[in-house]
């Protein structure tokens, strides 16, 4: 038999399920927002006079942004830090996550230490900084010379990350990887053919936290890279904000859209590469992340 | 089978036999420093080492490298001294930092201030945004319909997914200033709260970021529309963990709801609770540097509230090139936030077996 709710309860019920949707619609509002503002006619945007929905639309915005180079240019930039910066930053963590995995590495307890103790002490942006102008004259000795390699092999790490894919490592069964062994696998085998196939949610939750790191990346980029053509969409976002703060005050714009419009245009194509993957990935954050943090 | 007599025996299944371990002998070995068979252990595993070592190098060149800049604040004079100590260091930088000797009572003013807003945003963000995630993953357990509330729960978490940037980006142009040349209103955000009597509308038509009382309560929202989705994940994960016979008992003990949340969700989730709790005040001090100073770059007027500890020894290493001093801001600030860590396991640990590390 059920059991009656009782007014308290029903109550509860109902606020849960009105809390949760205007908490929804208020985290999507911002993004809806910006969608609205980039095709929305100048005089609408400058006087606020848009809530939700577009008014005078134009697409002139886009088309200004479209046919701006260093748009182009700084994304390509992004894609390029996203792409080698995911792949670099994911073939170390699974290789030493794998390592860290076995119980009968040796050591294995310090260089757990060593990993984690970077979760509870930072140096600070500071000394990063200054180890990192230390060590660029290094890495230009031995020919890596360009900035945008730098940031790819120096930034994106996380302890976190490789924690996850050890813990996604240690719960395969110890018996498939003994009859691989017996098969005449090596150890490289083993990890490719058993252990990458066995984990791939974890993987997958693991790129996709490598690959929207380096997508926003901003502080380091801004700080490491010095040719400016060779600067990623963030930082290219961020450059128009403020110019385009100071170009209002001024009163140079005669264009039929406002300059936020650019700027919104801007977040959002900088956004909808994430969106288009999101929807394929997100179902695998529960698992992924719980698991970690937990252990050890 | 009767066991052997002998060290590092294991049962092995297949063949029905003791064998010797050599994976324990070599353990035995690390700890009687006898590093002959240690070496030539890692030796026959060298593929196992090798993979280690790229990861190894990474860390060791970025995280660890900087932290050994961290002695630049015993090492890089900033503060000028007697000839006659010049050649000692020593404490010179941490004294003028804290205690403002010398000419340096601006800078340590300005040292403490930032020291008192990372910690005062630290803990509104504990206060106000530590229960939203806990208290989402309640409502959501509150939502049968699992296509709803997936639905629901994807739109929550999509804000954590968005760059620094971008999220700055569309505060500032949420509540940007009116002008006054052309007369154009503030931005929608400051209307709505300007028509709603929660700020004046002077206020609003001034710029809620270039004024400094607002700062913290911007920061605090904005991280809250920001990360509390995203955060309810763990949360509503133990609670679904919890096992439904848990909630049976429980109703024929004739606990209604409120008594099942508190005899039966609660002790569910409390060492999830207690984990994140650790997690964050571990992480208390190290506010992110990122969105503060895209939030406050250039705007002066709102430093007294805004300016935190990693953006204060940003500012004197790039304006001023004072990095010994900026070093040794950044030394107190991970020493009291290592403190914190080890201070708050350790209590985790005592009162409820709980523990992180």
């Amino acid at each position: 038999m059920k059991r009656r709710l009782e007014i308290s309860e029903l109550i509860f019920k109902i606020f849960s399920y009105l809390f949760l949707t205007v908490f929804a619609l208020l985290c999507l509002y911002p993004f809806l927002y910006a969608v609205s503002a980039s095709i929305s006619g100048r005089h609408a945007v400058e006087y606020q006079e848009l809530i939700l929905f577009p008014k005078n639309v134009q697409f002139e915005a886009f088309a200004s942004m479209f046919g701006n180079n260093q748009f182009w240019n700084a994304y390509s930039n992004t894609l390029f830090l996203t792409i080698y910066g995911t792949v670099w930053s994911l073939g170390i963590a699974i290789l030493g996550g794998y390592a860290l995995s076995k119980k009968r590495l040796l050591f294995r307890k310090a260089f757990n230490f060593f990993l984690v103790f970077t979760m509870w002490f930072s140096a600070g942006i500071v000394p990063q900084y200054l180890n990192y102008l230390a060590t660029k004259s290094v890495f230009n000795s031995v020919g890596i010379m360009d900035d945008k390699w730098l940031v790819v092999i120096a930034m994106g790490m996380a302890a976190m990350n490789i924690i996850l894919l050890r813990n996604a490592f240690e719960n395969v069964p110890s018996e498939i990887e003994e009859a691989a062994v017996v098969d005449g696998a090596t150890e490289l085998q083993v990890l490719t053919k058993v252990f990458i196939p066995m984990s791939k949610s974890t993987i997958a939750t693991v790129a996709l936290f490598f690959a929207i790191s380096r997508w926003n990346g901003y502080f380091w980029a801004r700080q490491m890279i010095s040719n400016s053509n060779e600067q990623p969409l963030q930082v290219f976002i961020r450059n128009q904000l403020e110019q385009y703060t100071d170009l209002e005050q001024l009163g140079g714009w005669t264009a039929n859209y406002a300059p936020d419009s650019v700027i919104f245009a801007l977040i959002v194509c900088s956004i909808i590469p994430i969106l288009i993957i999101y929807p394929f990935i997100q179902k695998y954050f529960a698992k992924g992340t719980n698991a970690g943090g937990v252990k050890e | 089978m009767k066991r052997p007599v002998g060290d590092y025996l294991i049962f092995d299944k297949a063949t029905q036999t003791w064998k010797e371990d050599p994976e324990q002998m070599v353990r035995d070995d690390v700890e009687r420093h006898n590093w002959l068979h240690v070496g030539r252990a890692i030796l026959k595993d060298w593929r196992l080492y090798l993979m280690l070592v790229p990861m190894l190098l990474v860390f060791l060149f970025w995280r660890y490298m900087p932290m050994y800049e961290l002695l630049g604040a015993f090492k890089v004079s900033d503060v000028v001294k007697p000839v006659a100590e010049q050649n000692f260091l020593g404490f010179s930088n941490i004294k003028a930092l804290l205690t403002g000797a010398g000419t340096y009572a601006n800078l340590s003013n300005e040292f403490w201030r930032a020291m008192r807003n990372t910690f005062l945003l630290s803990f509104y963000g504990l206060l106000f945004g530590f229960p939203m995630p806990i208290l989402l993953a309640l409502f959501f357990n509150e939502v049968k319909s699992n296509l709803l509330r997936s639905g629901l729960q994807v739109f929550t978490y999509l804000p954590k997914f968005m760059s620094t940037v971008v999220m700055t980006s569309l505060v500032i142009m949420l509540i940007r200033q009116g002008s006054t040349t052309t007369g154009a209103p503030p931005g929608i955000l400051s209307q709505l709260l300007a028509s709603l009597g929660i700020i004046s509308s002077e206020t609003a038509q001034n710029g809620l970021l270039n004024n400094p009382a607002y700062f913290r309560a911007i920061y605090q929202v904005s991280g809250i529309w920001e990360t509390a989705g995203y955060d309810s994940i763990v949360f509503f994960a133990a609670i679904i963990a919890i096992s439904p016979t848990s909630y049976e008992a429980a109703q024929i003990d004739g606990a209604n709801k409120w008594a099942q949340m508190r005899y039966v969700v609660l002790p569910g989730i409390l060492s999830t609770i207690v984990i994140m709790l650790i997690t964050r005040i571990g992480a208390m001090l190290s506010i992110g540097y990122e969105k503060v100073l895209l939030l406050n770059e250039q705007k002066v007027q709102i430093y007294q509230t805004s300016e935190v500890i990693s953006t204060f020894a940003w500012r004197i290493k790039t304006t001023q090139n004072q990095s010994g001093l900026a070093s040794t801001a950044e030394m107190m600030n991970n020493v009291v936030g290592m403190l914190l860590v080890i201070g708050a396991n350790t209590i985790a640990r005592k009162a409820s077996n709980v523990s992180l590390y």
